[in-house]
């Protein structure tokens, strides 16, 4: 067995192929325990939006419905660059890896750049949760249908900190994504990956999925279900 | 079923499910516009829940992967469900004036 003499072996492992679906399995309980983690926030926000409807439908229209959209492509679009990647890795050709880890890492980055233009914005509108939040109905939720004169500002600061709790968690793990990136660009540059060998690679692109996934429901239920 | 790990997926699945994703993500913001009562939050979810099981099922390569996979992903949606559904079964059947509406 060749394969036994690899130096990626592992010595508690049999074969590579047991140690890469061991890799694989840790990574798929990472992630289900990271779904428990978001999930807290996913619940309070559902229950909190079940009490302060209007409130909160004025929440959402604080929120740029075409920065989110864009910054859904753009993280959709990194999802499909590391699948490329880690199908690079499946074939062994690390030029290829390395490739698709650079454009999931522009991709990576033009999604924070758009989310620091977002919470940019917030901070000179004074919608930052805090003493100096702010909410001027006639200004900030024009053309939604509830009556936004009516709601309460601390409950529309609540949807604020919903808001930054979980994009701002969510972004937290975009930072640490791109941090694991830069790592396997290096391990890819040395030529580290082989057919056999690109476990790596193949559970970071579980970990990006992931935080597209959260993606997928954040947009929604923050920017759209209040819109019409 | 066999262990498949080598599987390698096609450029043009990829790219297929890609364009499907953005298919999509038009149709929920093209529906989000639209007045249909507590119907745009099913939409959206719905939209968000088939979203997702394209990338579960192809990004990360579930589909060709061994049962023991499956078990994990399912008991994070399982679990993940009963949080919410019990959660609600209380909040939604309280007093009227207690909730705003969805």
């Amino acid at each position: 067995m060749s394969e036994a003499h690899s130096n990626n072996l592992a010595h508690h492992f049999e074969t590579m192929e047991q140690q890469k679906q061991a890799s694989s399995l840790g990574m798929w309980l990472f992630l289900v325990q990271e779904v428990m983690f978001f999930g807290g926030l996913f619940l309070g926000y559902v229950v909190y939006r079940s009490m302060y409807h209007d409130a909160f439908i004025a929440g959402s229209h604080l929120l740029n419905v075409k920065l989110g959209a864009f910054n859904t492509v753009v993280l959709i679009g990194s999802s499909l660059t590391i699948a490329f990647s880690v199908r690079a890795g499946q074939l062994g050709r690390n030029r290829q890896i390395l490739g698709w880890l650079a454009a999931t890492l522009v991709l990576g980055a033009v999604f924070l750049g758009v989310k620091g233009v977002e919470y940019a914005h917030k901070y000179h509108e004074h919608l930052m949760p805090g003493p100096h939040f702010h909410y001027d109905a006639a200004q900030h939720s024009a053309g939604a249908h509830v009556d936004t004169e009516a709601v309460d500002p601390h409950k529309v600061e609540l949807f604020v900190s919903f808001y930054f709790a979980m994009t701002g968690l969510h972004a937290t793990h975009m930072i640490i994504g791109i941090g694991l990136i830069v790592w396997l660009m290096v391990k890819a540059a040395r030529r580290r990956f082989s057919s056999d060998y690109y476990a790596p690679v193949e559970v970071f692109g579980l970990y990006w999925h992931f935080v597209d996934i959260v993606w997928i429901f954040l947009f929604p239920l923050l920017y759209l279900i209040g819109r019409h | 079923m066999a262990y498949t790990g080598q599987h390698v997926t096609s450029i043009r699945t990829y790219v297929t499910v890609f364009l499907c994703l953005m298919a999509l993500t038009a149709l929920t913001v093209w529906v989000a516009f639209m007045d249909l009562g507590f119907m745009n939050t099913i939409v959206a979810m719905t939209i968000a829940v088939i979203k997702a099981l394209l990338v579960v099922l192809i990004f990360m390569h579930l589909k060709d992967n061994p049962k023991v996979l499956w078990i994990a992903a399912g008991g994070a949606a399982v679990w993940l469900a009963i949080m919410m559904s019990f959660t609600l079964a209380d909040y939604l059947t309280r007093p009227a004036s207690y909730l705003g509406g969805w």
